[in-house]
């Protein structure tokens, strides 16, 4: 099928694209990528009369860290940020040298997300503000514990990645406001991180997705863990019980178990075609185990380093 | 309507299109290249991948007025003077195609997989194949063939 029609604007700054969304109001959808909307829009499943085209804009496509160790002090407290421009592909995410050093999740998990030409097209911030409660980069960034920076008619403000997914493909932003950047927590000291899926084929929408995050301190005890799932609820879902489970501990087998069972204690999925309720339950119980052993193992292995500080 | 310029194949094109045109039906139905194949329009069966500025892209998830100014490559261009390009030769030595419909698409992203820091491995291979769906080969064919150009 084709898209209705619709009136297409191509701002080529942030405050014309902004403008331009609060003209449309409730009638107007930011096109990025467009690999989640046009699908929307040649199906008809969606059809706004205003599209704004932001991919003209620059400047949003850059990938930097941001924080401790630069003159300017902007990072917060001692904690540091791989800052990924919205309009930054997938693709380049995927390779970028400085995403590998400091969050080696994202490239992970960005290699079964689609395929390479999907990749090339769609961005970093579509694919948070689609909120797609299967996508990848939403659960990855409620585990890394990041947030996002939202442009909108009363100026910029971060929004934390757990106050930012309310719903099925809905995050809290506000009317005319546009996701500008996702803040990423740089990888620091003994931290680890570790991610997991199935799918039916390779950059098919997974059946389940479990990624973690994991902070050791000096003594080798878990100080922090961050457990999220993906495609088994209406958005993707942290799980802070496992966390709490995990706390305190060295993350030994029996921890990590119980902390796999608070995660599928924690999800109530549906019946799906390929894959029935019970076996996505079962899924999440086997991924929370392999992404939080991913993640206590990478952990070690940077305090082993010497890396905790 | 808008006007739009594009480089189609090294060859420049300047149209009136309607905004919700996709780039598939601009390149199918405006300029008469009907090499690109459409079969799903949601991106999933890579069908109508094309090269944007030497990127593999969804023709049908793109716009035609997103494409002003840009490059899009498509199978036509691949041929030249002296005959088919090397990975359309190996596909019809590997008997890589029947129906010849997926065709296009994996041509198109072999084609970038040629433009790459190679050679690239079976395992990269066969992942980049899953984005596109051939119904009649069973891929073994076109596995053979693309390992032979851009493979070890
Ligand atoms: C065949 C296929 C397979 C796929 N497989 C996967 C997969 O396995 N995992 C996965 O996670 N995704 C998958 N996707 C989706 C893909 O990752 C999309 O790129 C992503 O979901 C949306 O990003 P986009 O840039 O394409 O956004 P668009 O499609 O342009 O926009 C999506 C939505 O987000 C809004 N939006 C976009 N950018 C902004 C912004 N900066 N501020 C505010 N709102 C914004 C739009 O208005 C729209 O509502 C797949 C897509 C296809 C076609
Ligand atoms: S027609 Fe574009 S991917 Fe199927
Ligand atoms: S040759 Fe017929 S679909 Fe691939």
């Amino acid at each position: 099928m084709k898209p209705a029609p619709f009136r297409y604007e191509r701002p080529s700054s942030l405050e014309e694209a902004l403008r331009a969304l609060e003209e449309a109001g409730d009638e107007g959808r930011v096109l990025a990528g467009g690999q989640s909307l046009v699908p929307m829009l040649n199906m008809r499943l969606a059809a706004p009369s205003v599209l704004v085209d932001v991919n003209a804009i620059s400047g949003l496509d850059e990938i930097a860290t941001e924080g401790e160790g630069e003159a300017e002090g902007e990072g917060e407290g001692d904690r540091r940020y791989l800052v990924v421009g919205a309009l930054a592909r997938q693709r380049t995410l995927e390779r970028s040298a400085l995403a590998a050093s400091c969050c080696p999740v994202l490239p992970e998990c960005l290699s079964v997300v689609g395929h390479v030409p999907t990749r090339n097209r769609g961005t970093v911030g579509g694919s948070i503000a689609h909120a797609d409660p299967a996508g990848e980069l939403p659960v990855a960034l409620l585990a890394l514990g990041g947030e996002v920076e939202v442009a909108g008619p009363d100026g910029v403000r971060r929004i934390g990645a757990d106050d930012l997914f309310v719903g099925f493909l809905t995050t809290s932003l506000g009317a005319g406001e546009m996701l500008v950047r996702c803040r990423f927590p740089a990888r620091r000291g003994a931290v680890g991180s570790g991610f997991a899926e199935v799918a039916p084929r390779h950059g098919d929408f997974a059946f389940a997705i479990a990624c973690a995050s994991v902070a050791l301190d000096e003594s080798g005890r878990i100080a922090g863990a961050r457990l999220a799932l993906g495609a088994v609820a209406d958005r993707p879902l942290l799980v802070p019980a496992a966390g709490d489970v995990l706390g305190g501990s060295r993350g030994a087998e029996p921890a990590l178990r119980a902390a796999a069972a608070a995660a599928q204690a924690a999800v109530d999925p549906a019946d799906s075609l390929h894959a029935p309720a019970g076996y996505r339950r079962h899924l999440v119980g086997v991924l929370a185990g392999r992404a939080l052993r991913q993640a206590v193992a990478k952990a070690s292995e940077q305090l082993t380093k010497g890396g905790s500080r | 309507m808008r006007r739009i310029e594009v480089d189609v194949n090294g060859s420049r094109h300047v149209r009136h299109v309607d905004e919700r045109r996709l780039l598939s039906d601009f390149l199918r139905h405006d300029l008469g290249l009907r090499g690109t194949k459409v079969g799903c329009e949601h991106g999933v069966c890579g069908a109508c991948t094309v090269l944007l500025d030497g990127a593999a892209v969804r023709s049908c998830l793109l716009l035609a007025v997103q494409v002003d100014g840009c490059r899009v490559d498509t199978v036509e261009g691949l041929a030249g003077p002296e005959g088919l390009h090397p990975l359309q030769e190996a596909l019809h030595r590997h008997h890589g195609l029947q129906c010849g419909y997926c065709t296009a698409g994996i041509l198109m992203t072999a084609v970038e997989m040629a433009g790459e820091a190679g050679p690239h491995s079976v395992e990269e291979i066969k992942q980049r194949l899953s984005g596109h769906i051939c119904r009649c080969t069973g891929y073994a064919g076109i596995v053979a063939a693309l390992s032979e150009v851009v493979g070890s």
